[in-house]
């Protein structure tokens, strides 16, 4: 049967304005960026992009970003759990309150997670009794990076939870499999691509993020300086050639996780059939 | 009989739910419910008086107002793009479909500084229309339209991802129905696909708003920080903290944190709402 797609109007319109306003918004800025990068030459790029505080902040961003993308990888599968399985009063206020995250403007929560975890904060006066500084240190940063994360895995596994089949774990139970070995044989596999697609998520976003971490993280070059703030140093340097090349690395690695996380979300699809 | 059986099999003994709940609330507590509420008890720290002096100072009302015009323009700038790309990609096929999508979703994963910083390449002094802006005495960069533009990259997609999957699902036979029956174009998207997708659309918006009134990185590059000029309610609060102003911070913040807390209850009606709707066309 053959079905007359262009039946409706407004092809040619809109497809236009669309890639118009793409191109003008984000298409030519982002390129013109990269371009700009090439007048520094490989070497020149090679070099402020290796630079021992460059460097150093890489490890920062990167390092902080991973263990905060794994904490709410544990605990997002933990609340993900617990909101789709156990009954507990207040629920759909904490279920909205997930989202809090996207929807609280980042100084907001920097300066709030910063005052918190001071060491005369409420959180933080704890942590302190226990030796443990946070606010000013690279851990203030992981504390921040949490934060920001912390809705993905959730998001991810959520859905997957409520549509998991009763089925599979009543046959794994009464073929005398205990609790726990379902857990971890018949249930986690089938969470396994959202977690993994939670956790890109969280790492992506993560390693972009300035707001809420520059008001906990104490910005010390080379102990608690992360690569966004260095490019916006640069910028107030108005050493715009370095800023640039720091841009174009950081779109080099975002680029590459977009790529693996809508890979990793096509595997979840596939899974969820 | 079997249904109290395979909740009995389905789930854990009570003390592990309440250990696994307890976790995943104490969790919560420390990275969500704390920070919020320390806005607000370091927002009125001081009283009332103080609370609301914060708010009415001249330059706190000017980053309010800049903030309003941003969300102003870039909200409706977005809203017609998405739907525009909504339509030309739910409604019709085309190569490199894919491709498109992939675009559009591209600002997401743009660190914010970098969002900003493109347009200081492009505009700025330095950059490549600098010389051609400046001869003509026009300033984008740490000016108010260098936020407005990051504003728009950074809210870019919003409306957009919602819909696009919405219009998917729900096909083009109501659409070609209104035309085979002599509706014009205007008219089918109007009283069809308009009235289909609202709740949608309404949530693209909430979620939009939410980040172009709330945006500090890519805005902070774009702005210079000129106070009573330049800047929004979030820069506001970083200079009023870094002043060590916290009681004035934290108060214009709390702002900030109303809103949020307007978005999620405005984002779970919606959710509720299109929802239901799905399942009535689902019963359909």
């Amino acid at each position: 049967m053959f079905r007359n797609t262009r039946v409706l109007p407004g092809f040619a319109p809109t497809l236009g304005f669309t890639l118009l306003y793409l191109s003008l918004i984000v298409l030519i800025p982002l390129s013109a960026t990269v371009v700009k990068s090439a007048g520094l030459g490989l070497e020149g790029f090679w070099q402020v992009i290796t630079s021992p505080r460059v460097m150093a902040s890489y490890r920062l961003t990167f390092g902080a970003s991973l263990l905060a993308a794994s904490i709410n990888a544990v605990f997002g599968l933990l609340v993900a759990w617990v909101l789709v399985r156990y009954p507990f009063p207040g629920k759909r206020v904490v279920d909205a309150l997930v989202d809090l995250p996207f929807a609280l403007p980042t100084s907001v929560a920097g300066i709030a997670l910063s005052s918190l975890y001071a060491d005369q904060g409420w959180m933080g006066a704890g942590f302190a009794a226990l030796g443990i500084k946070i606010t000013y240190t690279p851990l203030g940063v992981v504390v921040a990076l949490t934060f920001i994360g912390l809705p993905f895995v959730v998001r991810t596994l959520q859905p997957v939870l409520e549509d998991f089949e009763a089925e599979l774990e009543e046959a794994a139970a009464s073929l005398g499999a205990s609790r726990w070995q379902t857990f971890w044989w018949v249930i986690f596999p089938t969470l396994l691509p959202g977690l993994l697609t939670g956790f890109a998520l969280a790492f992506a976003r993560a390693v972009g993020e300035y707001g809420s971490v520059i008001f906990i993280a104490g910005n010390i070059p080379m102990v608690s300086e992360i690569t966004p703030l260095l490019i916006i140093t640069r910028l107030e340097e108005y050493d715009y050639a370095g800023a640039t090349a720091l841009a174009v690395s950081m779109l080099v690695v975002s680029f590459s996780l977009l790529l693996i996380i809508n890979g990793l979300q096509r595997w979840s699809q596939l899974s969820r059939l | 009989m079997s249904s109290t059986l395979t909740s009995h099999i389905r789930t854990e003994p009570t003390w592990i739910r309440i250990i696994l709940t307890m976790l995943a609330l104490l969790f919560l507590i420390g990275f969500l419910f704390m920070p919020l509420l320390l806005v607000f008890s370091q927002a009125l720290d001081k009283g009332l008086a103080a609370y609301f002096k914060a708010l009415l100072e001249p330059n706190a009302l000017a980053a309010i107002r800049l903030t309003l015009l941003t969300a102003a323009i870039a909200v409706p700038a977005n809203l017609l793009f998405g739907i525009s790309a909504a339509w030309c990609i739910a409604k019709f096929e085309f190569p490199g479909k894919s491709l498109l999508l992939t675009l559009i979703d591209l600002p997401f994963s743009v660190s914010p500084v970098v969002s900003g910083l493109i347009y200081v390449l492009l505009f700025g002094a330095q950059g490549w229309f600098g010389p051609w802006l400046q001869e003509h005495d026009i300033k984008l960069i740490f000016a108010v339209p260098g936020i407005v533009l990051a504003t728009v990259f950074i809210t870019f997609p919003f409306v957009a991802r919602e819909l696009i999957p919405l219009m998917q699902a729900q096909g083009s036979e109501e659409e070609e129905a209104a035309i085979m029956l002599g509706a014009s174009g205007w008219q089918t998207f109007w009283r069809v696909t308009l009235p289909n997708v609202r709740w949608g659309l309404l949530y693209g918006v909430v979620l939009c708003n939410a980040r172009a009134m709330g945006e500090f990185g890519a805005v902070s590059v774009v702005s210079g920080h000129i106070r009573g000029l330049t800047n929004t309610i979030p820069l506001h609060v970083e200079i009023l903290y870094n002043e060590y102003n916290s009681t004035a911070a934290f108060a214009v913040a709390s702002l900030l944190a109303l809103l949020a807390l307007i978005t999620l209850a405005a984002k779970s009606l919606l959710e509720w709402q299109l929802h239901r709707q799905a399942q009535s066309r689902a019963n359909d």
